[in-house]
Formats: C-alpha cells, sequence, structure tokens
C-alpha cells in the first residue's frame, strides 16, 4: 500500500474515531471496568457497552482477521495506524477476550470454513467468551501428559476428566479443550475440541488464590456429549494446536496483560514513603534497584517495540513469544516486589480502612504476581522452549 | 523510534561483518599483543579506505554521510571481532566532538581528515581511574590570541597513538566570564605534551597525558553550539554531555557485537563438547543459563539500537528533533549499562562453561574478557549510568 493510501486512511479513521469513541472510554482503565463480554457481559457503563458494538460491527476489536468473518481485514501497516491512532487519544481496548488472543488466532489457522463461520464473528462482537481447558491436576508442565478421556461415541464424543487452572471458567461461555483420544501415543493422541459450557456434565468451581482472589476454576467433565463437528483439526492432531495456542498466548500475556499496580506509580511511591533526601531517595539500595529496574522495564518495552517493528516489516518473531513471556513475569513481579518494599508495613495491609485503597490493590497483586511465571508456561518450561527451539540445544539422551 | 535498517545499511553492516571477520579476526589482536603494537596501521589504512572512518561524517565533509545508525552497525561488526583500530576514537568519539562542537568553518577543515583516517583522534576527558565528569580540573587561560592549558588526563584511549588530543579542560569563554568545559583540539606533538603509554589488559594503547603550558590557537577550541541543553550543573558543557552520551552509546554498540559473538561462541561449545556421553548442552542448568543470556542480548540490542536511532532523530530542528534529542541521556544511560552489564555476564559465562580452555591465552574468551571490562568502565559504569538514570527521573 503506497504512502498515500496509507495517510488517507489515517485520516478516516482518525474521523471516525472522534465520531465513535465516547470519551469516556478515552480514560484509563480500571480491572473493575474490563469488558469480557460472552452471554452474561458486564459493562461498567453505557458507553463501554456502545464502545464494543461500535468497534466490534468494524471488526477493529480484531484488525487484522479476514472480513469474511466479521474481522477488520486491515493489512499489518493499516493495523498499525489504527493502533498508533488509538494510542493517540488513550482509548480503552473495547474488549479483553481469551477468544481475541488464543483461540481465534488458531482457528483461523486450523479451523474448517464452518467452524470459522460459526465460532469468528461472535468472538469479534464480543458475544462468545471463551475459556482454555488446558491443565490437569497430573498435567501441569508436562502438559502432554494430560489424561482426560475423549471417546468415539458414532454420532459424538463422550468426554470424561478434569481440567484445573482454567481461567474464569466459572464465566465462560465456551471452552476449547485438550482432550486424550489415543492412549499409545503422548503427543500424537491428543485432541483438540471445543463445547458449550451449559453441556451437560459440565461443572466448574472456583479455587481461591494467595492473594484472595478466585479467577482460577477446577473444572470436572462427566460424560460430557460433545457434537463431532466441533473436533478442531484432525483426530489426535491437536498437539501441534495446543503449541500454536501457547505462542499466542505467551504473547499476549507479555504484551497486554501484566502491568496491573493497583494504580501506584512506582517512583512516586517510593518517593512519598521513603522520602527525599538531597533529591534522591533516601534508601540508597533501594534507589539503586529501582533505577536497575525501571532500565530493565524500558529495555524490555523497546524490545516488544522492536519485534512489533520487525513484524510488521513482514519478519516472523513467533521465536520470541517464550522470550517476551519469561521476561514480561519476571519484570512484573520485580516491579510488586520493589512497590510493596517501597511501602513498607502499608504496602502488606490485608484488608479495612487503615490503608489506602491503592496500597491494598499493590498487596493483592504482589501476591497474584507469583502466578506470573507459572501461568502459560512456567519460566522454566519457556527457558527450555528458548533453549531448544531458539538455541537449537540439543535433548538429554 | 526503532526502525528496521534501509537497504544502504543492511549492505554496509554485511561489508563490515565481512570485512573484519576476514581482515581483522581475533586473531589479529592476538598478534598484534604479542607484537607489542596497538593496532596495524595498514588495517586502519584499509578501514578508513572502505568509509567506514567516515560514515558519520556529512558528504560535504568527505564522508558516507550515513548517519549514527550506520556507525553504530559498523563498531558492532569490529566488536565481534575485537578490532584494534582507531575507529571508536576516531569515527565515532572524535566525529561526535567536531560535528556537535566544532563551527562550520572547524567541520570543514577537520572532518574531511577524520573521515579518512589520515588524522586520529583520542578524547582526553576522565583525569582519575573512574568517569567524573564533575571532576575535571585541566584548565585553559588565555595566552594571547590562543590558550595555554596546563593539567593532567589519565587513562586516554588511544591517548598513545592518536594524532590529536581532544582535550577537555575548564575555561572562561570571553574575560572575566565564569568558566566552563570546552573542548580543544591539541596537536600530540605540541610542545608541552607528554605521553606515557599504559599496558592495559586489553592490549589497546591507552595513555597518561600531561599538559604543561600547551600552547593552543583559539580556532582549535571547539565551541560552535550551546543550544543542546544539558543535564549536567554546568550549561556550557551542554555539547560535551551530547559527545559523550554518543561515545557511549557508540561503546554500547561494541560491546553488543562482542557480546553477541561471544555467546555464539560458547553456544557452539555447547553443543559441541561431550561429557556422559552427550553434548553439555543438554543439560539444563547450562540451557537456563544460555536462554537467559540470549534474553539479556535481545533486550539490549533494542536498547541499543532505539539509542542510536534517537541520534539520527536528533539531527535537524524540529520538533520531533527536538523530541529525540531530549531522549538522548536517559537512553545513552540505558544503552551503555544494559550493554555493559550483559557483556559482563556473558563473559563470565564463556570463560566458565568453556571449562579449562577457557582459562588458557590461546583461546580467546580471555580476550573478550579483558576487553569487556575496559569498555564497561569507560564513560561510566554501569553502577554510574543507573545513578545518573535515577536523577534524570528525579529520585
Amino acid at each position: 500500500m503506497s504512502a498515500s493510501t496509507l495517510e488517507g486512511f489515517r485520516s478516516e479513521t482518525r474521523a471516525w474515531l472522534e465520531a465513535n469513541c465516547p470519551p469516556a472510554m478515552r480514560t484509563p482503565l480500571s480491572e473493575k471496568e474490563v469488558v469480557w463480554g460472552g452471554r452474561n457481559a458486564q459493562f461498567p457503563n453505557e458507553d463501554a457497552r456502545l464502545w464494543l458494538e461500535r468497534m466490534g460491527e468494524r471488526g477493529w476489536t480484531a484488525p487484522t482477521w479476514p472480513s469474511a468473518y466479521g474481522g477488520g481485514g486491515l493489512s499489518p501497516a493499516e493495523n498499525a495506524v489504527l493502533q498508533e491512532e488509538l494510542k493517540r487519544i488513550d482509548a480503552r481496548p473495547p474488549l479483553w477476550s481469551f477468544g481475541l488472543w488464543m483461540f481465534g488466532p488458531v482457528l483461523l489457522e486450523f479451523g474448517s470454513e464452518a467452524q470459522k463461520q460459526a465460532w469468528i464473528p461472535d468472538i469479534v462482537r464480543g458475544r462468545t467468551r471463551w475459556c482454555q481447558g488446558y491443565s490437569e491436576p497430573g498435567a501441569g508442565s508436562d502438559l502432554a501428559s494430560l489424561a482426560t478421556r475423549c471417546e468415539d461415541r458414532g454420532d459424538h464424543f463422550l468426554v470424561n476428566g478434569q481440567k484445573i487452572w482454567t481461567s474464569y471458567a466459572d464465566k465462560a461461555d465456551w471452552m476449547f479443550c485438550l482432550v486424550r483420544t489415543d492412549t499409545t501415543a503422548k503427543h500424537g493422541g491428543i485432541s483438540f475440541i471445543v463445547f458449550d459450557m451449559r453441556t451437560p456434565g459440565v461443572e466448574t468451581r472456583p479455587i481461591k488464590l494467595i492473594s484472595g482472589e478466585s479467577p482460577f476454576c477446577e473444572t470436572f467433565l462427566t460424560d460430557v456429549r460433545v457434537p463431532k463437528e466441533q473436533l478442531v483439526g484432525r483426530l489426535n492432531g491437536g498437539w501441534e494446536i495446543a503449541k500454536r495456542l501457547l505462542t499466542h498466548e505467551r504473547q499476549s500475556i507479555s504484551t497486554a496483560a501484566f502491568g496491573g499496580g493497583g494504580g501506584l506509580d512506582l517512583v512516586e511511591a517510593a518517593k512519598q514513603s521513603v522520602g527525599l533526601m538531597c533529591g534522591q531517595l533516601a534508601d540508597s539500595d533501594l534507589r539503586s534497584r529501582i533505577a536497575a529496574f525501571r532500565m530493565q522495564e524500558r529495555a524490555f518495552q523497546l524490545t516488544v517495540r522492536r519485534a512489533q517493528a520487525e513484524a510488521r516489516a513482514g519478519g516472523n518473531i513467533d521465536h520470541l513469544a517464550s522470550l517476551f513471556k519469561y521476561a514480561a513475569a519476571s519484570l512484573n513481579q520485580q516491579r510488586l516486589e520493589l512497590l510493596v518494599e517501597s511501602l513498607g508495613l502499608g504496602g502488606l495491609g490485608w484488608e479495612g480502612d487503615g490503608f489506602d485503597p491503592d496500597a491494598l490493590r499493590a498487596t493483592r497483586h504482589w501476591l497474584r504476581s507469583k502466578g506470573n511465571s507459572i501461568e502459560g508456561g512456567t519460566s522454566e518450561i519457556n527457558l527450555n522452549v528458548v533453549a531448544k527451539r531458539v538455541l537449537g540445544l540439543p535433548d538429554p539422551i | 523510534m526503532t526502525r528496521p535498517l534501509t537497504e544502504d545499511q543492511r549492505l554496509l553492516q554485511d561489508s563490515a561483518r565481512d570485512f573484519f571477520s576476514e581482515r581483522a579476526p581475533v586473531k589479529a589482536l592476538r598478534a598484534e599483543r604479542d607484537a607489542g603494537r596497538p593496532f596495524d596501521p595498514e588495517l586502519w589504512r584499509e578501514i578508513a579506505e572502505l568509509g567506514f572512518a567516515g560514515a558519520a561524517v556529512p558528504e560535504q565533509s568527505g564522508g558516507s554521510g550515513m548517519g549514527w545508525r550506520s556507525i553504530g552497525l559498523v563498531l558492532e561488526a569490529a566488536g565481534r571481532t575485537l578490532v584494534a583500530s582507531p575507529l571508536t576514537q576516531t569515527g565515532l568519539v572524535g566525529v561526535a566532538a567536531i560535528r556537535t562542537l566544532g563551527s562550520e568553518a572547524q567541520r570543514e577543515r577537520l572532518l574531511p581528515l577524520l573521515a579518512a583516517g589520515t588524522a586520529t583522534t583520542a578524547l582526553a576527558f576522565d583525569e582519575g581511574a573512574h568517569h567524573a565528569p564533575t571532576g575535571i580540573a585541566m584548565r585553559a587561560v588565555r595566552d594571547g590570541d590562543g590558550w595555554r592549558l596546563d593539567g593532567h588526563k589519565r587513562f586516554v584511549p588511544d591517548g598513545a597513538t592518536a594524532s590529536h588530543i581532544l582535550v577537555a579542560a575548564l575555561a572562561a569563554p570571553t574575560p572575566g566570564a565564569a568558566e566552563s568545559l570546552a573542548l580543544f583540539v591539541v596537536d600530540a606533538t605540541a610542545s608541552g605534551v607528554a605521553r606515557r603509554p599504559l599496558a592495559m589488559a586489553d592490549s589497546r594503547g591507552m595513555a597518561d597525558i600531561e599538559l604543561t603550558g600547551v600552547r593552543v590557537a583559539d580556532d582549535m577550541r571547539l565551541s560552535g553550539r550551546t543550544d543542546l541543553g544539558s543535564t549536567m550543573t554546568d550549561a556550557g558543557a551542554a555539547g560535551l554531555e551530547r559527545v559523550l552520551d554518543i561515545a557511549r552509546i557508540g561503546l554500547a554498540a561494541e560491546m553488543l557485537g562482542a557480546a553477541d559473538a561471544l555467546f555464539t561462541l560458547t553456544l557452539a561449545y555447547l553443543k559441541d563438547r561431550r561429557q556422559f556421553g552427550q553434548p553439555i548442552g543438554s543439560f539444563q542448568a547450562l540451557q537456563h543459563r544460555a536462554a537467559r543470556m540470549l534474553v539479556d542480548l535481545e533486550l539490549t540490542r533494542s536498547c541499543v539500537t532505539a539509542a542510536l536511532d534517537a541520534l539520527d532523530d536528533a539531527e535537524g530542528g524540529d520538533k520531533a528533533a527536538a523530541a529525540a534529542a531530549a531522549q538522548i541521556p536517559a537512553l545513552a544511560s540505558l544503552a551503555k549499562a544494559r550493554a555493559g552489564d550483559t557483556l559482563h555476564l556473558v563473559s563470565n559465562e564463556a570463560v566458565q562453561l568453556h571449562g579449562g580452555i577457557g582459562m588458557t591465552d590461546a583461546f580467546d574468551a580471555g580476550l573478550y574478557l579483558k576487553r569487556a571490562r575496559v569498555l564497561e568502565t569507560l564513560y561510566g559504569s554501569a553502577g554510574w549510568h543507573r545513578d545518573r538514570s535515577a536523577r534524570l527521573e528525579g529520585y
């Protein structure tokens, strides 16, 4: 596309956003205001509903997906312009969605035409909320040892087993799920199926974490009947799809999901709580560790931008997903450790009026962040992936 | 802002890598060291002839006018094989000083000499073992229509061999005015210049330099620009701070090249060396160390690239240039600290992962290790730059 056409796209986009992005959607997004969509979608206000409706209609919740399935149909260059324009007005993302980040991309790659027609448009419009049935009690880092049984019963599959750490399973409409269809082959006996969470035999139970919150569930599957057209890809061909999806997951985790800090800026919090002496943080050891962290954080942001620029220029950056996930998890944990340390005992309050609400959120975020290096592939697994797939180091004999 | 390389830059990168790996591999440095020479003059002539010395010199001054990102690519390629040459001090630091601080007449007169490699420069800034921009005691006082310089400089890179020394000194620009830092171009053979070569661990030509009543003509004082803004307390030092930042960013590029090449060497060894009946690179404890080094290298590359791009973006007088210029101090410190930390890690890990062979003089790891520490220390250690970053952010 020529530069002048691209500039034309920019001015159209700018005008459309000016007319359609409600002013209330141009303010920082707090956690409570995130829109996840779905059958029982919750909107913090009417503007948020309108913003999702308008962006979804245009396919701009999934700007580069084909317009045949409701996506925006934009080229990478056009999408870059759209993202710049959204950033220019500080527009909130209209939708957070595992469908957008994880399932949609693999469905576009591996799904049948009928499956894409059936599920992609509702992801784009935020009408279906998806959850991820991957981990099991006996299959964490060794995901491919998963044992949830899926039997061929002629006109349908019958699924029995248990999933765990299913993010927001209790709020999701559909699940994409890894199941065992062959017990004689490890990786080659896994299939990728999807089903409605209202199907009889699907039961979810939230798990309370050390942070006091319950973003994860146990999911019990008992004689769940799944229509055969809900198998994605070929039978026993699920592992390849599973790995592709993990790549998308790791990318989205590292570029989007981390970073909540309870509204507190680390440097400002440290300045106020620890105090300055001669213009420098009174705790010189903390000061140098904060400086080292801030520089590492900047280096990471620059790396994400460099990778995005390379992707726009047509380069493949999939190999960086594990590296990014590893680095992002570590940075978020460091940031929250430094934040809590900077707040002293004020950063360790649990609840009640005796604490600043932002500091209370920091406590919960700090505890929640311990999971960052476990979920979506542990840091150790991600280092394994970097060593093997990027550096080409051999497996042990 | 980070952007992909242009076609010209890609060609330059390829030709620099090819040239240095063929003409100046690590064994060339070893040969110079064993012969007791800081560098090979014939190699320097070829470097200049290929246009590497003038990569950041504008075309009208005899260079290729390709900019800072380009000289960064050349320095990164040179860093890969630890090339010993005046390239960093002349093609980067000298060019930066004259472009940034020189008047138009000075630029026209001096830059062509540097691009052609016929003159070489050495920045004489620090006066002790640590980088200390506020610790300059060298004085320049008016002497007739010129200046008289007195003082001493320590650990001047290329100080023993450069044809011209760029001396940072406190000077009152006009009689009675407050003193501020200025840079003087001093002929290394001038009367009153005493150079004492230092045998450093990295086998390069550093020197201590003593100036005693050295006469310098007024047109050899670089004083063209005072509009650059400064985070140093001395407002007159604005341009000099930019020169130092360019030097830091260029050194970061050189360190990135060294770290990347040494990592590649180490990775090959992990795949090749067999113990307990298998390649040692199949052991998870070593795989994770290798993977962490790659993370560090990728982050460092982003910082170096962003800093070089900011230098190019800051050229010109528009608003975007001013915005890029404002980013330079933070990006320079980021790139220098990050590259220093990464090379520190990789150079230590390279020795350890190679085992006994890594401890031998015949193997290259030791040469990288020695060069690494000099580069890490020059123009501010990682710790110094972390402190500066905190100051820049107001804590």
